[in-house]
């Protein structure tokens, strides 16, 4: 079931279109990751989202009612414009936001105690946030996100500015709030974090939704039928065996006379006869089809996006 | 409601702390009682010594006269500051070495030909500039003795003089609630009254500013955006609006109390010897370099200045206090909310200065009619502009000192507080947009669609 759904959007500025009749559905307790070249449009859907923009044309759903502001207290945002008090020190700043969040002043300190101690922050406390790094005001908001254990969390480009130890810790907090329940929405450029953190995407190009879906199912679409074959012997005879019928992309010299052909089938039905001829000139390690990386689908999908438009 | 409160209560305490804050609450009130204290306390240095002046007469032929056979001698009268001293027989010509090697502050020259003449001349030779009062204080003197001295020589006695000599004392009569009330205290009144309405004035363009950079701020960064998911904007305004308020009251009741403390502490202590009156008067009238007419400022010498205080009754301050309270918040709530709108249409402090000018004039007229209510407190010009709701506050505050009839100020205020209420609405339909747009030079054609916007 989804949680939120986002239903035929559009927004325009003046002079071009933001959202052309995007619609997103995320489902209860996955990680959804929005994707787009810069400028697509993935900061207004954010922005819709969270209120802050309305949207020309469309509907908001939460839980299957019309998404009203009060559904806002259920959700958690982390603007990519991180923004904090410059003045204000850190812990009173936390115990603030938190409280116009709705949480009792003694519940907020508790879960910050909790927080700053877990990412090892807690003399940060009286600090000025204009004294903190990057990096350290972006930790302090994430935990001012997610300190009111919202349904939704919704987070703008999460990773980026934050070292990879840093980046890392984070992503497991991210899988750590999923298990809880937790659904979170990100936009994202770092298509290694997609294939690590995602369930499901949206791609979205020049105002339109280009692509929906879940992550395996994307790439298993965008497989172009490689295999990745791990073999021992003489790549020579292999070669020779295949005689041009199948199309040897990459070859790889692996340690011990272990080697790594990639390969390309016209047709996928056609594993096993090429298996038959392998086998018969080299001795087989592994065998395996190759599905293409986020980064190659959003490469392949953009530019094919670009091509019919 | 509770959000709203807790948006005020980090707007006035992150205000309170800060530096600038507690600086200004005692540096404000040094400066205060220094402008009370400084121009008593200045006479009382330059008034310590004794004036003598020198004084020399001389026949037409520009003969000295002795101090014996001079007709006007003990004409001027002395009192602890100025002291006469009549000398013999200088000749004009020493005057000069007089003035150079003697201590006297100053030689008077009189020539007796303004016995006889109608534009005769006295010489006063000094090194520095004496004050309007000495200078006044010796042409009168001389005047009236020359003008007893002719009124005698047409065979009128002293008393028929006398009984001649004018001597009116105006007291204005005020009808109020059907009856005549004698006034009293004018110029205090209108010291008052001043004084309450700069410092509205003050306030509202202090901590106006401070609205509209609290949101400038906001907006720049950004953390409007992650606030904007807890509470409505209009929440917002409204609790920055008033959290800066109670700094702004915070701020003048310190001012008060540490006014009067140190005024207080520095008259029991420091200014040992009342200041003589007549030394308030020649301040006063160095001051405000005009001359004595006003009886008023006889009551104001004779009776001191701390019992002055006594001489309004108690009741009176407090409805002044009460008034001046009223004005002060919902004068600032007023420009608040206008300084609000401004500060979320734009991206920049730099940029304020396009819409700052529609809110600055107002402001700074009733500053020009608040000075010419001094003079006219009760005039046309100052009547309507203490009804207008965006000078009303400061300009009524030089009415109010002069009980103007109830029914108006009620009017003032209802109108003052129903363009709040109209202002704030308008304003916070122009934050409730503005304070999310980014990126967009904003001009008055955009602002007016956004009032027509829907919510």
């Amino acid at each position: 079931m989804s949680i939120f759904e986002a239903l035929h959007i559009t927004k325009s500025f003046t002079g071009h279109n933001a959202l052309d009749n995007v619609s997103i559905h995320v489902p209860e307790g996955s990680i959804y990751g929005l994707l787009g070249p810069n400028g697509a449009g993935k900061t207004t859907l954010i922005r819709i989202i969270n209120k802050i923009t309305a949207p020309d044309n469309g509907k908001l759903m939460f839980r299957g009612k019309e998404y009203t502001h009060n559904d806002l207290l259920h959700m958690g945002y982390l603007p990519e414009e991180r923004g904090l008090y410059k003045k204000m020190k850190v812990g009173e700043q936390a115990l603030y936001l938190s409280q116009l969040k709705g949480l009792s002043k003694s519940e907020a300190m508790k879960r910050l105690k909790h927080w700053f101690t877990k990412f090892e922050m807690i003399d940060w406390w009286n600090k000025k946030v204009e004294e903190l790094s990057k990096g350290m005001a972006q930790k302090v908001h994430f935990i001012i996100t997610v300190l009111h254990e919202p349904k939704l969390l919704i987070f703008d480009e999460p990773f980026s500015g934050f070292d990879p130890v840093n980046a890392n810790m984070l992503k497991n907090e991210v899988l750590k709030l999923r298990e809880r329940g937790t659904t979170i929405i990100f936009s994202t450029h770092d298509m290694a974090s997609v294939e690590e953190l995602c369930d499901n995407i949206t791609l979205i190009d020049r105002s339109k939704s280009i692509l929906e879906g879940r992550v395996s199912d994307i790439r298993a679409n965008y497989k172009s039928n490689i295999y990745e074959l791990e073999f021992e012997g003489d790549p020579e005879k292999l070669v020779q065996k295949l005689n041009g019928s199948y199309e040897l992309r990459e070859l790889t010299p692996l340690e011990e006379g272990k080697s790594r052909a990639m390969i390309h089938l016209t047709d996928s039905g056609l594993g096993n006869e090429f298996l038959k001829l392998a086998i018969s000139s080299v001795k087989i390690n592994s065998f395996r089809e190759v599905l293409p990386t986020m980064n190659e689908v959003f490469i392949k999908a953009v530019s094919e996006n670009k091509k019919y438009t | 409601m509770n959000k709203i409160s807790l948006i005020i209560k980090r707007e006035y305490i992150t205000r309170v702390r800060k530096r600038s804050f507690i600086i200004m609450t005692i540096i404000g009130p040094v400066l205060f009682a220094a402008f009370m204290i400084l121009p008593f306390w200045l006479t009382q240095l330059e008034d310590s010594g004794i004036k003598t002046i020198g004084v020399t007469e001389y026949s037409d032929d520009l003969r000295p006269v002795s101090a014996e056979s001079s007709e006007f001698k003990d004409v001027i009268p002395e009192n602890e500051n100025l002291k006469f001293d009549y000398l013999n027989t200088i000749e004009y010509d020493d005057i000069e070495n007089l003035i150079e090697h003697t201590d006297y502050y100053g030689i008077l020259v009189i020539h007796q030909n303004i016995l006889s003449q109608k534009n005769g001349e006295v010489e006063l030779f000094v090194k520095k500039q004496p004050s309007i009062g000495i200078e006044s204080h010796i042409t009168k003197s001389l005047e009236n003795f020359i003008y007893d001295k002719n009124l005698l020589s047409i065979n009128l006695s002293p008393e028929e003089i006398d009984a001649l000599k004018p001597n009116i004392k105006l007291k204005t009569n005020k009808y109020d609630k059907g009856e005549f009330k004698e006034q009293k205290l004018v110029d205090f009144k209108r010291g008052i009254g001043y004084a309450a309405g700069f410092l509205i004035y003050f306030f509202i363009f202090f901590f106006g500013a401070q609205v509209m950079r609290g949101v400038v701020e906001e907006k720049t960064n950004r953390i409007i955006e992650v606030i904007i998911t807890s509470v409505r904007p209009f929440q917002l305004m409204m609790g920055k609006i008033s959290g800066i308020a109670l700094v702004a009251l915070t701020q003048f009741i310190a001012w008060v109390i540490l006014t009067v403390g140190i005024y207080q502490f520095v008259q029991t202590n420091f200014l040992r010897n009342p200041v003589s009156p007549q030394t308030h008067e020649v301040v006063a009238n160095d001051l405000m370099n005009e001359t004595v007419e006003n009886s008023d400022n006889m009551t104001f010498a004779e009776n001191g200045l701390e019992n002055i205080f006594d001489l309004i009754h108690a009741g009176e301050y407090l409805y002044i206090l009460g008034i001046f309270l009223f004005y002060f918040i919902f004068g600032y709530l007023l420009y608040g909310a206008m300084f609000a709108a401004i500060g979320s249409a734009v991206d920049s402090e730099t940029d304020t200065q396009q819409f700052m000018l529609p809110v600055t004039i107002p402001l700074i007229l009733s500053l020009f009619v608040l000075i010419n209510a001094i003079t006219n407190p009760e005039g046309q010009l100052v009547f309507w502009f203490s009804l207008i709701p965006f000078t009303s506050p400061v300009v009524m505050m030089a009415r109010i000192p002069f009980n103007p009839p109830v029914s108006e100020v009620i009017l003032s205020m209802s109108i003052l507080v129903l363009t709040f209420l109209i202002i704030t609405w308008l304003a916070g339909k122009i934050y409730r947009i503005g304070i999310l747009m980014y990126g967009k030079k904003v001009t008055y054609r955009e602002l007016l669609k956004w009032l027509k916007y829907k919510d």
